[in-house]
């Protein structure tokens, strides 16, 4: 399934903080896909925006896929 | 049958070297390498547990993991010299973190095929931790090694120092291991422009026939001083 942001923490580079991710979010655990971003390269969009980001698509039923009939068999939409 | 005195020195191996990365707690030069640490010594203490019990069990005297581990004094102890060595700055931590998990990795890797059952069982489990160990010390040795003219000094200084001891860990049995484990451990020091120290001269030894430094006796007052003072308590 998809990548969940969990949290944060400090390292010196991304190879440290792929392993200070292991121990401090998965306990090592088999399986497990990590991946680290520097926080400066994460663009987030402002609160003050919210209106223009996100209510033309409220007002618009047609703008969500809820319409559509997922086919069986098709995980992980 | 496997010995009683080789599980219980592969044992101690792990439990004082556990005691000594546990010394770190809250001392380690960032949060994140604090829990790295901590993480490395229940790995170790995990297979110090796991290893003590079997040693208890071969032996058939009915001692546990806890007899053994607080009920035991320096020359009964089997652990190489390597793991008792005080931990003195990171980059003695780092070497000898780096010496024993390129040690310990092919010695589970044999283990885990070994016709031991149990003692298979119990490597196989130790050896993913022991990837994970060396990983995490090759890679502050090369970040040391090939840091800054400081780190650099401290990191070289720390591999010179440990060098001799590690002669140990190929006595006996384990003599074949020794070109793998010179393999691993080059191609890091290499990689961390650090010189790899010449051998011949000083080949200190005895920790597996319970002839210490004098650092373990030290060690093990610690470790084991509640127990002493309240034998047969249930914890």
């Amino acid at each position: 399934m998809a990548h969940t942001h969990v949290g944060s923490l400090h390292a010196p580079d991304a190879e440290l903080a792929l392993r200070n991710a292991r121990d401090l979010y998965t306990r090592r655990q088999e399986g497990v896909s990590i991946w680290v971003v520097p926080s400066a390269a994460i663009v987030a969009s402002s609160p003050d925006e919210k209106d223009a980001f996100f209510d033309p698509a409220a007002d618009k039923v047609y703008r969500h896929p809820t319409f559509y009939d997922v086919p069986e068999g098709a995980g992980h939409l | 049958m496997t010995d009683f005195e080789y599980v219980l020195g592969l044992g101690d191996d792990a439990l004082v070297a556990a005691q000594r990365l546990a010394q770190w707690a809250a001392r380690a030069p960032e949060m994140e390498e604090d829990i790295a640490l901590a993480n490395i010594a229940l790995d170790q203490l995990g297979t110090a547990r796991l290893l003590l019990t079997y040693a208890g069990e071969l032996e058939g005297a009915d001692r546990t993991e806890d007899d053994l581990a607080y009920l035991r004094d320096d020359r009964d102890f089997h652990n190489c010299l390597l793991v008792e060595l005080p931990e003195q700055d990171f980059a003695v931590t780092m070497a000898k973190l780096l010496f024993l998990s390129a040690y310990q990795k092919p010695l589970y890797d044999r283990l885990a095929d070994s016709g031991d059952e149990r003692l298979s069982a119990i490597a196989a489990k130790a050896r993913k931790e022991s990837a994970y160990h060396l990983d995490h010390a090759s890679l502050w040795t090369v970040r040391l090694g090939d840091g800054t003219d400081e780190s650099h000094r401290r990191m070289q200084d720390a591999v010179d120092r440990l060098w001799p001891y590690t002669h140990e860990l190929f006595e006996g049995e384990h003599a074949d291991l020794r070109a793998q484990w010179l393999a691993t451990v080059e191609a890091v020091l290499a990689d961390a422009t650090l010189t790899r120290p010449a051998d011949g001269g000083w080949t200190p030894g005895g920790g597996r026939q319970g002839l210490h430094t004098e650092h373990l006796s030290y060690l093990l007052a610690e470790m084991q001083v509640v127990h002493r003072a309240h034998p047969g308590a249930r914890w």
